[in-house]
């Protein structure tokens, strides 16, 4: 345990650390409190250059009201969602089955392979975004959420694979040794054998590639464009100027596009950091 | 008789259950490896082949040879200024591995409450750089940005407020940054704590050490590899820096801001005509830049895996 | 204030339908991207479309708003990938990109319709290689906006030379405020600036040939511009830190009276009322005389609708554009509860708007020297967006003037050849 566990310490570094604790969350979360008081803020507030004083009045309800039912946003979380689950469900399929082979087989061009995945999950976006592009609209793709989807499966499919690749390794090979002596076919290894083995791996992976496909920008501005596809992270810069010095309006809409990943996190903790911290411990 | 008709079907079975060891990887392998060859490796020799060509990403492409390059490197200012922003990207955003080590010490205790603090310290991440970036760009408002009343009251007035200052912006938006990227650090750091080795802490206090010198000489060396996935992480994530930018500037003021992730995506689908021959060659540098951390990354990990046999 | 556009427009809905010639049936899906997206041109835009909509009881009609700064980055690519039928653009040489692409529709055929005669004014501006690229559905004058009762209160009167533009803006500074707030964050307001400093110190003749490569930016001329400006810049006449503010981040620095006046076009009269400016606070006046030797030229930019050359949806289209350049459309849509700017047709009333009507007596009557469509729409796009660039950083660092101008010069070089 390091550093010295707080309860060998004196009493009085004791009493000062619990108290350290709140204050360094407020200052390190002040960014973020500063946005959720102005979008409870009404409008005159900034006028008045009442900033970051209390809100003279609640209008919490009113102006997330409005994201709701006064502009676009609704359908941009929709997109959003029409994004990511499919996204989601493609990239845990097809890395489940690679993770299988890397991690179960024996074969030649099996590291090469596996490299090649986590090399190309490093590469920078931009060196795909030509190609990828134009060959997203000769599919007659651009501007539509399967396109984006496409993409986003393919190129999650590198991390996925790393992932489940490592995570099947981990598993006691014996088990599927012995259900090869039992004489059972490989695909039905596969999905009696790994596949309930990996349930904590799938959770992590879901809940991780949700929130780095909900999050991404870059493909969603390269691919789409407009309301009908593009997710909620492009959509902000469009609510924003629909409410542009509005920050009570930007502040809100900013909240709500943010939220469900945070929910996700929240609600799936263990496991979202069971994913990313993968390989931080040997 | 029946023999004769069985035959080929026994043996096309037979064929199947001989190979089914050797074959049966490359059918799970197939559908991952098609997806990903045609949207991620072929892409990355297309862009190569773009790059000597001048394109509008519609009509024909014409062969200009190494044209773009020689444009790009012979003084460019927009590239030249782009390149060394993407320098102090790859240097300050480092600094997140330090202070996410740092947050990660301070909150390795078992007092009340401990796992709710350790959450609030990890969500910036969770949140989108979009959101992270306006976030950021409102507390940075000159005048009225609570950063810049903060600065006023120790009396230091950055002209322009830190995003309208071209000293200032691009550290800026690399302080945004490091928020979520600190947050992440934090989180592989706590992780690898819980697994150090609490009989080497003992004993290495049995010999007096303490302080730094406990984390240098026996903490640190058992966080190797939550360093290292810290360190392949924030490298990625510096060369990715498009989303901040784009959000916090768009490369202002006066493009002092631009990174090449940014500048690519400018000259690309730029308003006056779409560039996309000399964006694909200010990718492939910034694809030679990363090629270096890849190849480092891909070494390392190939040597543990070599280990770990 | 949104709700009430929308049902002024409904209400004038229902008197156009019975008015409405039979047109062909027109059917299927009309898709049109528009950058209409501050309030209340989007109220307008909308109330377009579902009019439209209601009109053609087989024809769908979906509208996408788009950011109006982001859609300049993205139109080509909407043009050129799954192309909408319509689109809102930018008039004179800004449409040449599109039109050199081949991605605006040749519309010639529906300007040779009678109907088009009333639009004849703007002809010229949609004129490109001799075929006509786009409809105009509004334009708008630009001028100083300034607070009238702070002027009242130093005893100052609108300024109609230089020198009584330096003298006031003294005074306005030794009271304590800054004589003009401006938010550069997207470049183009400082356009603004440089076109009606370079018209009045040479001419409107000297800034198109500049516009259109024949001059050199070092050209003592053009410094001889700069330097009228660092007059005003080195007086402290502008807000600090505009260039981190969008022009409507700079707005409340002169409805607060921190700032005294506004060089902007007229469409941000509305927000200037929003802001709590009324009447007996806000007033207008045009650009002062710089060198009396020249003639005033001013800005009039015409913002416009254009058909994709990969419309699908043609037909519908082309009675979209005759929808929207008819004299009742234009007159209800520039009105001062709506867009607050001028129609083009000239059967279309003139809204009896104090400013409306200072803009439209201004433009006929006392701009001799010629219309400017604005600076990032005269200049080609390359040169505009370098251009800009330049004239930000001058209004931040006057000192680098010579930087900035050999840069530009090298753009020059490179973009006109």
């Amino acid at each position: 345990m390091f550093p010295t566990p707080i309860e060998k310490s004196s009493r009085n570094w004791q009493i000062t650390y619990q108290a350290l604790l709140p204050i360094a969350m407020i200052v390190w979360l002040l960014p973020l409190l500063a946005v959720a008081l102005f979008s409870i803020k009404p409008e005159t507030d900034f006028a008045t250059g009442n900033f970051w004083g209390w809100p003279t009045s609640f209008e919490g309800f009113t102006n997330y009201g409005r994201v709701f039912f006064d502009s676009d946003m609704p359908r941009y979380l929709l997109n959003s969602v029409m994004i990511t689950v499919p996204t989601m469900a493609g990239a845990v399929a097809l890395s489940a089955m690679t993770g299988f082979a890397l991690g179960i087989y024996k074969f030649k061009g099996n590291l090469l392979i596996f490299f090649m995945f986590i090399a190309g999950n490093f590469v920078p976006f931009q060196i795909l975004m030509v190609p990828v592009r134009d060959l997203t609209v000769n599919m007659g793709l651009y501007d539509t959420k399967t396109g984006l989807i496409l993409f986003h499966i393919a190129f999650q499919t590198g991390f996925c694979t790393l992932f489940m690749r490592n995570f099947i390794r981990a598993l006691p090979y014996p088990l599927i040794e012995a259900a090869r002596v039992e004489g059972v076919a490989e695909w039905r290894i596969f999905w009696y054998v790994v596949m309930p083995l990996m349930k904590p791996a799938l959770a992590a992976l879901s809940v991780l590639i949700f929130t780095f496909i909900w999050n991404d920008y870059f493909w969603a501005i390269v691919l789409t464009q407009g309301p009908d596809a593009q997710p909620v992270t492009a959509g902000i810069t469009s609510f924003n100027s629909q409410f542009r010095a509005a920050y009570h309006m930007m502040s809100a809409g900013s909240i709500v596009a943010a939220l469900p990943p945070v929910l996700m996190f929240f609600l799936m903790q263990k496991h979202f950091i069971a994913g990313l911290t993968l390989g931080a411990v040997k | 008789m029946t023999m004769t008709a069985d035959a080929p079907s026994h043996q096309q079975r037979g064929w199947y259950k001989r190979n089914e060891i050797a074959v049966t990887p490359w059918l799970f392998l197939l559908p991952g490896i098609l997806f990903f060859a045609v949207y991620v490796i072929l892409p990355i020799f297309q862009s190569f082949w773009i790059s000597f060509h001048q394109w509008d990403g519609l009509g024909e492409k014409t062969w200009v040879g190494l044209a773009n390059y020689e444009r790009l490197l012979g003084g460019d200012r927009k590239f030249e200024v782009s390149f060394w922003n993407n320098i102090r990207w790859l240097f300050l955003y480092l600094l997140a591995i330090p202070m996410g080590l740092f947050i990660a010490l301070f909150l390795n205790q078992t007092v009340r409450g401990i796992r709710f603090y350790k959450s609030m310290f990890f969500f910036p991440f969770v949140i989108s750089q979009v959101v992270v970036g306006l976030v950021f760009s409102w507390f940075y408002l000159p005048n009225t940005g609570l950063f810049d009343q903060i600065m006023g009251l120790v009396g230091i007035d950055i002209r322009g407020g830190v995003l309208g200052n071209p000293n200032t912006a691009t550290y800026g938006i690399i302080a945004a940054g490091l928020w979520p990227q600190t947050a992440y650090c934090m989180i592989l750091y706590l992780t690898g704590l819980n697994a150090v080795d609490p009989e080497q802490v003992e004993a290495a206090r049995l010999d007096g050490a303490k302080g730094h010198k406990m984390l240098w000489y026996v903490i640190l060396p058992q966080l190797k590899p939550a360093t290292f996935i810290a360190f392949v992480v924030t490298i990625i994530g510096a060369l990715r820096s498009f989303d901040f930018i784009a959000v916090m500037t768009n490369g202002g003021p006066f493009g002092s801001t631009r990174v090449l992730s940014f500048y690519m995506f400018e000259e690309s689908l730029s308003e006056f005509g779409f560039r996309m021959g000399y964006g694909a060659a200010i990718a492939v540098v910034l694809f030679f830049i990363m090629l270096g951390f890849i190849a480092y990354f891909l070494y390392s990990m190939w040597r543990d895996d070599k280990e770990a046999r | 204030m949104r709700s009430t556009l929308k049902a002024s427009l409904a209400a004038c809905l229902a008197t156009t339908m019975l008015s409405a010639p039979a047109a062909a049936e027109l059917s299927g899906t009309l898709r049109i991207i528009s950058d209409m997206s501050n309030p209340a041109p989007r109220a307008v835009m909308e109330g377009l479309a579902s009019e439209f909509d209601a009109m053609h009881s087989d024809l769908t009609v979906e509208l996408e708003i788009v950011d109006r700064e982001a859609w300049k980055t993205q139109i080509r690519n909407a043009l050129s990938a799954n192309a909408p039928d319509v689109v809102n653009w930018y008039a004179a040489t800004r449409m040449t990109p599109y039109v050199d692409a081949g991605l605006f529709m040749d519309i010639s055929d529906l300007w040779a319709e009678d109907h088009f005669d009333a639009l004849a004014s703007t002809k010229g501006a949609m004129t490109l290689n001799g075929a006509q690229w786009g409809v105009p559905y509004t334009y708008y004058q630009w001028g100083v906006y300034y607070r009238k009762d702070i002027f009242e209160e130093l005893g100052l009167g609108e300024p109609a030379t230089w020198a009584e533009e330096i003298s006031n803006c003294q005074a306005i500074l030794d009271s304590g405020r800054k004589c003009y707030t401006i938010g550069t964050k997207y470049l183009w307001t400082a356009g603004g600036w440089f076109d009606y400093i370079n018209s009045r110190t040479n001419g409107y003749d000297f800034h198109i040939q500049l516009a259109n490569g024949e001059v050199e930016w070092t050209d003592p001329r053009v410094r001889l511009t700069f330097e009228n400006w660092a007059q005003l810049i080195n007086m402290g006449a502008f807000v600090d830190d505009h260039q981190t503010y969008s022009w409507q981040e700079a707005l409340p620095f002169m409805t607060d009276g921190q700032a005294t006046a506004y060089l902007m076009g007229n469409f941000a009269v509305a927000a200037m009322r929003d802001g709590g400016l009324d009447d007996s606070k806000l007033d207008f006046y045009q650009f002062p005389v710089i060198n009396p030797g020249v003639d005033y030229a001013e800005d009039a930019p015409t913002d416009t609708f254009h058909i994709a050359s990969g419309a699908q949806n043609v037909e519908a289209a082309k009675e979209f554009l005759r929808f929207v350049t008819s004299a009742d459309v234009q007159t209800r849509i520039n009105g001062g509860d709506a867009l607050g700017q001028l129609p083009v047709n000239s059967e279309a009333s003139v809204s009896d708007d104090k400013f409306i009507q200072q803009g439209f007596n201004m433009l006929s009557n006392n701009a001799g020297g010629g219309i400017m469509q604005f600076f990032d729409r005269d200049f080609p796009a390359e040169m505009a967006s370098v251009g800009m660039e330049g004239l930000q950083e001058f209004m931040v660092f006057p000192d680098n003037l010579d930087d900035i101008l050999a840069r530009l010069e090298d753009a020059r070089q490179r973009i006109y050849q």
